[in-house]
């Protein structure tokens, strides 16, 4: 039997680079984001203000609430389109009844008419076994223009002191959004760890088919996901409303890229199954900084966008290092 | 090689081939005579298919040698065997039912050397290969639009027109129809007229009596004899194809008590199963023998509500079930190790402890589903002492266990829930003889606890040593049921071997 082709193991005495290497893939999140730390205190001398340092948190809150739902979605394997459109039509919805119903059922409105969209787009997708790609291209294209239906097309602003004074308040020298945020992240944190939800959709984007033949309703888990995602953006669409006061139906065009950026570049496969809360947080914050860094050295939009999709690419370069072993 | 061997066109000698630590050819000679159809018979894992890709160039043999047309090859390519003319046909068809039969038969090179296609060209070379060939098949039909043997054809003719002289196929007739059968057994004639050199595999006795001019028989990865179909019986060859000596790797068996547990009555679906009846009783292993493709699998699945079933009844302890969903089974006290661990059984990227409580995970939280990471930890070292499972620790990926020890916490999941009725699909697929060993004594285990169990298994000895009785199944249908002393390698194989008349 000297024929046997054993597994290729590295030898053991290899470079301590490749060492470092993969321990540099395997953090790869947080060392992209330590790195742009470090540039944003040589490329702008107002980085480190403590204006700067609140602007990009406070603007970091949609994005962020957005892309915890989608991170669950990520891990079942799936994607979510719709999550942009679903903030525009929140924003618009909330907006408009506010005037007769009050703040309140308003807001709550708002949030059932996000959970039903996303309900919607998770029904095709476990029910109907439709693609969720497509699933939740639907349900974009719907949402987008039920907002614009709704509206007439038109911004509506919303002169609710409470509602604006949450969008620029603070409390403990933080944007009060900021705390929704962070109460959000360790809401995500918590079940994605301690939770038998949290365990089973992880379950079902490393192996969907093992799951269900271990007797798990999987559909189900699907369906709460997008569901989840619908109801994360509505959170983040009336947020996004009360920083400028206005419900707009064009608001958070192309938000999913954006988010669908910041989950993949906090190390999230889009394969399903890996991925994590803490590292989509900053994947989260890496976007944000970056936009931040270059709009205070004045660099043109056009030439941002490049420079966005570049890091996108790093990033996600240096975590398929840590897949190939 | 000299020339003594010219009047053969594959002589295989002595081929071995290990899969880790699993020998899946131990000693395999073939001698297949320039111009004959030869018939390659054995039961499912026997090697045949092994020994199939070898010469396909898929597998590279790990000893032995191998002698193409008095040339003495080691493939290590696909591209390698095609070079010496070889074409396999797998039951499972490679063409793209979308392109048309002409470009599905020239999809390797459809330019011929240049980047653009001249339909024109193809088309009437397609025709030609179809014509001499004498198959009646227009070049420019769409292929999906052709039935299965049509389709076959077009696989072959594919082979062909790459000049192909040794043409291997793999259980060919398994997805055809009666009178598909009798057209492509008239066409492999032909090109045997013509001095093709064919390898049949089948499991369909009366078929390689009709067709073939040779038979070599081979089981458990050797080659037990080759046989003259003119002048050897059925009896013969099945006689040869089991006989193994049997190994002490059975626990003794358990009496099992009368109460019947799980009742299957006149279950049909749709695609396969004819009228299945079984019945199962506490304490009981029973075997479901037969065939891959019988309709084993597919009992399993309706079983378990993986697939639906068109009509039929299914009782447990009395009373009838709506399975619809696998959580509905395993609701019902039904478990399934499935037949792919891989792919179906295990979460390989996961570790042992969450694949252990994934169908439970309720017992191990305390409240609101809140994982109790303490019991689920003790869950899961209760579990793995009581299977004896090897490992390093219980937060590894079962990945990184064996493939026994992979079976064992798969197991263990069930053992982890309020199952009764466990359906074992293939169970020591993979496994090491050592290990083999292991699961047969848990799974004797069980009974002993009450567990009723339901073991399919290619495998004849494992059904014959573990069971108390036997349903053999052949194409969709139970096809007898052997209890106790009758369950011998013969009468399952003669039971298990389609039976279809032949034309």
């Amino acid at each position: 039997m000297n024929s046997i082709v054993t597994e290729q193991g590295l030898p053991t005495n290899s470079f301590s680079m490749k060492k470092g290497f993969a321990l540099l893939a395997e953090h790869s999140t947080v060392v992209v984001f330590v790195a742009m730390m470090i540039a944003g205190y040589f490329l702008s001398d107002k980085f480190y203000s403590v204006t700067n340092i609140t602007n990009v948190l406070r603007q970091s809150v949609p994005l962020g609430i957005v892309s915890l739902g989608m991170l669950y979605v990520i891990l079942t394997g799936g994607i979510d389109l719709s999550v942009g459109s679903i903030m525009a039509l929140v924003s618009v919805v909330v907006a408009l009844m506010i005037p007769e119903y009050g703040l309140w059922i308003a807001i709550f409105a708002g949030m059932v008419v996000a959970t039903l969209v996303g309900s919607c787009a998770g029904g095709l997708v476990s029910y109907f076994k439709i693609a969720p790609f497509i699933a939740t291209l639907a349900m974009m294209t719907i949402a987008r223009g039920l907002a614009l239906i709704v509206s007439k097309g038109q911004p509506i602003f919303v002169d609710d002191v409470a509602f604006v004074d949450f969008g620029t308040g603070y409390f403990m020298g933080l944007p009060l959004p900021v705390y929704v945020f962070l109460g959000f992240s360790m809401l995500a944190h918590f079940v994605y760890k301690k939770t038998a939800f949290g365990r089973l959709v992880i379950s079902i984007g490393s192996n969907e088919t093992a799951t269900r033949f271990a007797g798990i309703p999987v559909e189900r888990f699907k369906f709460a996901v997008y569901a989840l995602s619908g109801m994360a953006c509505g959170v983040a669409g009336v947020i996004a409303a009360t920083r400028t006061g206005v419900g707009s139906p064009v608001l958070a065009l192309s938000f999913e890229l954006d988010a669908i950026a910041a989950v993949v570049v906090g190390g999230a496969s889009l394969a399903g199954g890996r991925g994590t809360v803490f590292k989509t947080v900053i994947g989260v914050l890496i976007l944000s900084v970056i936009s931040n860094i270059m709009n205070l050295m004045n660099i043109s939009g056009y030439l941002q966008q490049v420079v966005k999709g570049v890091i996108i690419v790093l990033a996600v370069v240096l975590e398929s290092f840590k897949s190939k072993h | 090689m000299d020339k003594i061997n010219s009047e053969y066109s594959i002589v295989i000698n002595n081929v071995q081939k290990n899969f880790g630590g699993i020998r899946a050819l131990k000693s395999v000679d073939l001698k297949v005579k320039k111009g004959s159809i030869h018939a390659l018979v054995g039961e499912n894992g026997a090697g045949k298919s092994t020994l199939m890709k070898i010469l396909s160039g898929i597998h590279i043999k790990d000893g032995g040698t191998i002698n193409i047309d008095g040339q003495d090859v080691h493939f290590t390519s696909p591209k390698q065997s095609q070079a010496h003319n070889i074409g396999i046909i797998h039951q499972e068809l490679a063409l793209s039912p979308d392109l048309t039969v002409a470009e599905n038969i020239f999809l390797a090179d459809l330019g011929f050397g240049s980047q653009l296609i001249n339909t024109n060209q193809i088309n009437s070379l397609a025709k030609l290969a179809l014509d001499q060939l004498g198959f009646e098949i227009d070049p420019t039909t769409r292929l999906g639009d052709l039935s299965i043997a049509y389709q076959q054809m077009v696989e072959i003719a594919k082979s062909l027109a790459k000049n192909v002289n040794i043409l291997i196929l793999d259980e060919p007739s398994a997805i055809l129809s009666d009178k598909e059968i009798s057209v492509l057994f008239e066409k492999l004639r032909e090109l045997k007229e013509k001095g093709v050199t064919i390898i049949y595999i089948s499991h369909r006795l009366e078929e390689i009596f009709r067709l073939t001019d040779a038979i070599t028989i081979i089981k458990d990865g050797t080659t037990v004899t080759e046989l003259d179909p003119k002048t050897c019986t059925e009896s013969d060859i099945i006689n040869a194809m089991v006989g193994r000596t049997f190994e002490k790797l059975f626990p003794p068996k358990l009496t099992p008590s009368n109460e019947t547990v799980l009742e299957v009555i006149d279950l049909n679906t749709a695609r396969l199963l004819r009228n299945i009846n079984l019945n199962i009783k506490k304490g009981e292993i029973v075997g479901l023998a037969g065939l891959i493709g019988s309709g084993r699998t597919e009992i399993a699945r309706c079983l378990f509500g993986i697939d639906l079933m068109a009509s039929g009844i299914i009782k447990k302890n009395g009373q009838a079930l709506q399975i619809n969903h696998p959580a509905d089974a395993v609701k019902l006290g039904i478990g399934l190790v499935p037949e792919s661990r891989k792919e179906q059984g295990a979460i390989l990227s996961r570790s042992i402890r969450e694949n252990m409580t994934l169908s439970n995970l309720k017992g191990s939280s305390s409240f609101f589903g809140l994982i109790n990471r303490l019991k689920e930890t003790t869950v899961s070292h209760k579990l793995q002492k009581s299977l004896a499972i090897k490992l390093g620790s219980i937060e590894d990926p079962i990945s990184s266990l064996s493939g026994g020890n992979q079976q064992k916490v798969v197991i263990a999941k069930w053992l982890n829930t309020d199952c009764d009725v466990l359906i074992l699909d293939e169970p020591t697929r993979g496994v090491d003889v050592g290990a083999k060993s292991e699961i047969y004594n848990i799974i004797v285990e069980l009974t002993q606890k009450g567990y009723a169990i339901l073991v399919i298994s290619s495998e004849l000895m494992e059904i014959i040593g573990l069971c108390h009785r036997t349903y053999v199944m052949s194409e969709g249908e139970i096809s007898g049921e052997l209890i106790a002393d009758e369950m011998t390698e013969e009468n399952i194989m003669r039971m298990a071997l389609p039976k279809r008349a032949v034309i």
